[in-house]
C-alpha cells in the first residue's frame, strides 16, 4: 500500500500527511510539484494543507495548474484515491476534480480551534472506519473554507450521497454546512477540516486516525 | 501592449468582503450604499501580437474561476 503526499512550495501540512499516512500502515513517498509523473504502484495521492504559492490569485489555483496536477488529474480519471485536505481541498475544486469553490470564511476571519463533525456519508473508503452519523472531533485552521456551489449541483451531492462530512456548528458559512465531499466514483474526498493533526491523543483527538485506517483497509480488501 | 482584465464575482455569489466594506462605508456615515462587490484587476504586459483570444484562454485556463467569477479584458 504506498501513497504518494505532494508538496507544493507554501505546503506545510505534507509531513503531518505523511505521518498520518505511515501510522496507518502505509509506505509514503514523498511528490515534488514540478514532477510530472506519480511513482509507480500509488494507491492514493494526498494533497496536504498549506498555502501553496502563497495561495495568490485564488486558493489553490497556481498548484492546480502545476506540473504534477495533470498526473493527479490522469490518476483520478483512471479511479485512482485522492484525498485533499484544507488546500488541498482547494486545489481540487481549482482542477475540477470536485465541484464547487472554497470562498473567505463568512466572518472574514481565519478560524483555528477544533470543531465538530457529522460524519454524513460512511459510504466510502475514508469514511467507512466511522459509523454513519457518528460525530468526530477533528481541528480546522483556514481562512477560505466557505464552501460553494451551485443549486443543481447541491442536488446532485444530496441526492448521490457525496456529502461525506457536515459542520455540526458551521463556523464559515459553508452552504449546506458541507465540510467535506466525494466525486462521483467516491475516489476523490476534499475536506477544510484535518483530520491528519487528530490521530493522537497527544493531539487533543485521535478522530481522525479513522480515515487513514480505513483507506488501507479498502484497499487491503481490493 | 496591455490587456486589463477585471474578475468580479458572479452576481448572485454572495461577496463577504464586499458585504464587510459596505458595513464599513456604513458605519463611516456613508449611508445610500446599497450594495459593494469586491473584485481585482490583473494588468497584463503582452508581446505585440497578442489577441484578446489569447487573454481569454488566459482567463479561463487560470486568471478567473469561471465557477464564481466573470471577468471582463480591454485590450489597450
Amino acid at each position: 500500500m504506498k501513497a504518494a503526499v505532494i508538496t507544493f512550495p507554501g505546503s506545510n501540512c505534507d509531513r503531518d500527511l505523511a505521518v498520518a499516512f505511515e501510522s496507518a500502515g502505509w509506505q509514503v513517498v514523498r511528490v515534488w510539484h514540478k514532477d510530472t509523473s506519480l511513482p509507480d504502484g500509488v494507491d492514493v495521492v494526498g494533497l496536504p494543507g498549506g498555502f501553496s504559492f502563497g495561495d495568490y490569485l485564488r486558493c489553490g489555483a497556481i498548484a492546480a495548474r502545476s506540473p504534477i496536477a495533470q498526473a493527479v488529474a490522469d490518476f483520478a480519471g483512471r479511479g485512482g484515491y485522492v484525498l485533499g485536505i484544507c488546500n488541498g481541498f482547494q486545489v481540487l475544486v481549482e482542477t475540477g476534480l470536485l465541484p464547487g469553490a472554497l470562498m473567505r470564511n463568512a466572518g472574514l476571519k481565519f478560524i483555528c480551534k477544533t470543531v465538530e463533525l457529522n460524519v454524513t456519508s460512511a459510504d466510502s473508503a475514508f469514511t467507512s472506519g466511522w459509523a454513519a452519523g457518528a460525530v468526530i472531533r477533528v481541528p480546522i485552521a483556514h481562512h477560505d473554507g466557505n464552501y460553494t456551489v451551485d443549486p443543481e449541483t447541491m442536488t446532485a451531492l444530496r441526492d448521490q450521497d457525496r456529502i461525506a462530512l457536515q459542520y455540526v456548528d458551521n463556523p464559515n458559512g459553508s452552504m449546506g454546512d458541507i465540510a467535506g465531499v466525494l466525486s462521483e466514483n467516491r475516489r476523490v474526498l476534499g475536506l477544510m477540516p484535518h483530520p491528519e493533526r487528530a490521530i493522537s491523543p497527544l493531539h487533543g483527538s485521535s478522530d481522525g486516525a479513522a480515515m487513514f485506517r480505513s483507506l488501507a483497509g479498502a484497499l487491503a480488501i481490493a | 501592449m496591455k490587456a486589463r482584465v477585471f474578475v468580479m464575482l458572479k452576481n448572485g455569489v454572495l461577496d463577504p468582503q464586499g458585504e464587510a466594506v459596505r458595513h464599513a462605508l456604513g458605519s463611516l456615515g456613508f449611508d445610500g450604499v446599497e450594495g459593494v462587490r469586491q473584485g481585482k484587476v490583473i494588468e497584463l504586459d503582452l508581446a505585440a501580437g497578442t489577441t484578446e483570444d489569447t487573454v481569454r484562454q488566459m482567463c479561463e485556463k487560470l486568471l478567473a474561476n469561471t465557477v464564481i467569477e466573470s471577468y471582463r479584458i480591454e485590450m489597450a
